[in-house]
């Protein structure tokens, strides 16, 4: 079984709010100092799902991610989890691109890899979330797609996903290739281990332009884009946080309890 | 560009009836359609749609696109996206509007890939720029610290996915006019390639995380299995549910069902405890729209006691046993 996971480096959504740092007038997010960018939280699970499908079936896990600068640390991630190989997209021309064209280049290296029965990808970025990528992939690449995968199998040659849904999941038989969009209840991924760590160390990751995979300028330029933030900021909230005390922490538990019950 | 005219909403048919969250949509769509002084119209799908036409047009519909099919009976999302596709590449509405559920979550980035719209997903708040008369669209994004306006300049539709409970439901006008039209394409069968197996129902015990007015969570500070059972006896006593930060879940302390926050659930109770929790962006991404967030933790510096409204400074195996007994003394009077 051949697959394809999409993944994305994002920065660490784990910090404490304080050092979330926005720049309006760019539109951006200042990356926090000091604390090293991650795999974005879901695409990780697409890669542990695509680990358990080649634990149990066999097969090669290629991941591509597209990013400037250090992306290859998460591929690398990647493959120490158990993928095979995986490839860097960075190019200028990739920078700030919106849902369609992140899925246009994405859909452009996948061509070029190729083979494949299954595309893999997290249900939505950790950073911005559009949530829309592996659906306009699936569309771009004219395959079924099936998203908020909890467990996916593959019997007969199909494959066999559940999808989360609010009062509990569907079981859907999808043909290959498909895409499918992993959620979290998927389970937890896998800790690299020894070997992987090693092969990943070892590992030389290819990088892709623009050119490497045939991506035209014009489905890059901006002026196309089908979407445009047009305005960034950090909702403000005013809490007062009221301390509440007494002599024994059992006393300020009575005392907050009095506190509350006119609210439930 | 200037061909696409109008709102159109794609509702949803729950247990016959007309979803709340189309009633909020039909809401939203006809402030938007009033200020572009265009039509408000609505796609119902489904394999039986009685008399939910009139009901949209009362809700503040002007035309309702009826598409009915045994094989749109449950959401299938290969049906749907070509039903959905179809009637927009024919009515070319500006704006669209689906619901951030569990159909308009797999619905809509699939709709957009196929017609090449501009797609913000899980909106805030919806507006038209008075200048431009485009949709601007508020989102979260980073777990919701921070929220962008979205804009589509020229790619149409122009669509947007609303979180549920945001606008107030739509009222309802018996005496409204409007059209219903039955869609008359039928389904192309050799498109659907997804099938539908089976669909399972998972009971919950007690309130459901979502629903609970009451939600008790647990961090990494709770520091094992055993431990969550002091913060399920509190939620008990409330009539609550218990939640979970993610490294709580990740532990195996807590079923990932549980998880609050942004890879997770989005809750808003009344009350909100958390406890032995630091408030890491992420969890508060999920907790945040609670009336009354309580904090206990050890750690004074902690996160969470900047976007609480009450907090205990304790370690909180001496405050839960002495919150609990007190709860349930009062709530028995």
């Amino acid at each position: 079984m051949n697959m394809i996971v999409c993944i994305k480096q994002v920065p660490d959504p784990e910090i404490p709010p304080a050092k979330f740092k926005i720049d309006p007038e760019a539109k951006k997010v200042i990356p926090p100092p000091g604390v090293p960018p991650v795999i974005s939280v879901y695409d990780e699970r697409a890669v542990e799902a695509a680990c358990r499908l080649k634990d149990k079936h066999k097969g090669k896990i290629t991941v591509i991610s597209m990013g400037s600068g250090k992306a290859s640390d998460v591929v690398k991630h990647a493959i120490s989890m158990g993928a095979d190989e995986g490839f860097v997209l960075e190019d200028e021309a990739f920078e700030n691109l919106d849902s369609f064209g992140t899925a246009y280049v994405l859909g452009k290296a996948i061509q070029k890899i190729g083979g494949y029965d299954l595309i893999l990808c997290g249900r939505q970025a950790a950073d911005w979330g559009a949530g829309q990528v592996g659906s306009i992939l699936a569309e771009i690449l004219g395959i079924p797609v099936v998203t908020l995968a909890c467990d996916i199998d593959a019997v007969d040659k199909k494959l066999r996903v559940k999808r989360i849904v609010k009062d509990g999941y569907e079981v859907l038989e999808a043909p290959m290739p498909s895409l499918v969009t992993v959620s979290s209840e998927i389970g937890l991924p896998r800790l690299p281990a020894g070997v992987g760590l090693m092969l990943a160390r070892k590992k030389q990751i290819p990088v892709w332009k623009a050119q490497d995979i045939g991506a035209e300028s014009s489905q890059l330029d901006k002026a196309n884009a089908h979407t445009e933030i047009t305005g960034l900021s950090v909702p403000t909230r005013k809490t007062e946080c009221e301390i509440v005390t007494g002599n024994t922490p059992g006393e300020a538990a009575v005392n907050l309890v009095l506190k509350l019950v006119k609210l439930i | 560009m200037d061909s696409h005219k109008g709102v159109l909403v794609c509702g949803e048919i729950a247990e016959g009836k007309l979803a709340p969250i189309t009633i909020e949509l039909l809401g939203a769509g006809r402030k938007l359609a009033n200020e572009l002084g265009e039509d408000l119209s609505t796609l119902l799908m489904g394999s039986k749609t009685g008399g939910l036409g009139q009901e949209a047009i009362a809700y503040g519909a002007d035309k309702v696109y009826v598409a009915e099919d045994s094989l749109l009976d449950d959401y299938n999302s290969d049906a749907y996206t070509q039903v959905a596709a179809n009637l927009c590449q024919k009515v070319l509405p500006s704006i669209m509007l689906l619901g951030h559920t569990d159909v308009g979550c797999d619905l809509a980035p699939r709709l957009n890939g196929r017609l090449g719209g501009g797609l913000a997903m899980d909106c805030l708040a919806l507006s038209v720029d008075p200048a431009t008369k485009l949709l601007v669209s508020t989102r979260p994004v980073f777990g919701g610290n921070a929220h962008a306006n979205v804009v589509s300049r020229s790619a149409r539709p122009q669509m947007a996915t609303l979180r549920l409970k945001i606008v107030p439901p739509a009222e309802r006008n018996d005496s409204r006019q409007g059209k219903v039209i039955p869609v008359e394409d039928k389904i192309d069968p050799s498109a659907l390639k997804v099938k539908v197996v089976d669909r399972i129902k998972e009971e919950v015990e007690g309130v459901k995380l979502e629903d609970a007015e009451v939600v008790v969570s647990g961090g990494r500070g709770i520091g094992g299995t055993q431990n969550f059972g002091m913060l399920r006896e509190l939620a008990r006593v409330l009539g609550g549910a218990v939640g979970a930060t993610r490294p709580a879940c990740d532990e195996g302390w807590a079923p990932a069902r549980l998880q609050v926050g942004q890879s997770g659930k989005v809750v808003s109770p009344k009350l909100y405890i958390a406890v032995a929790l630091s408030g890491a962006m992420s969890h508060i991404a999920g907790c945040l729209g609670s009336k009354c967030i309580v904090a206990i933790n050890k750690d004074k510096e902690a996160n969470i006691f900047n976007v609480a409204h009450f907090g205990i400074v304790a370690d909180y195996r001496e405050v839960l046993p002495a919150l609990t007994t007190k709860f349930k003394e009062l709530l028995s009077k």
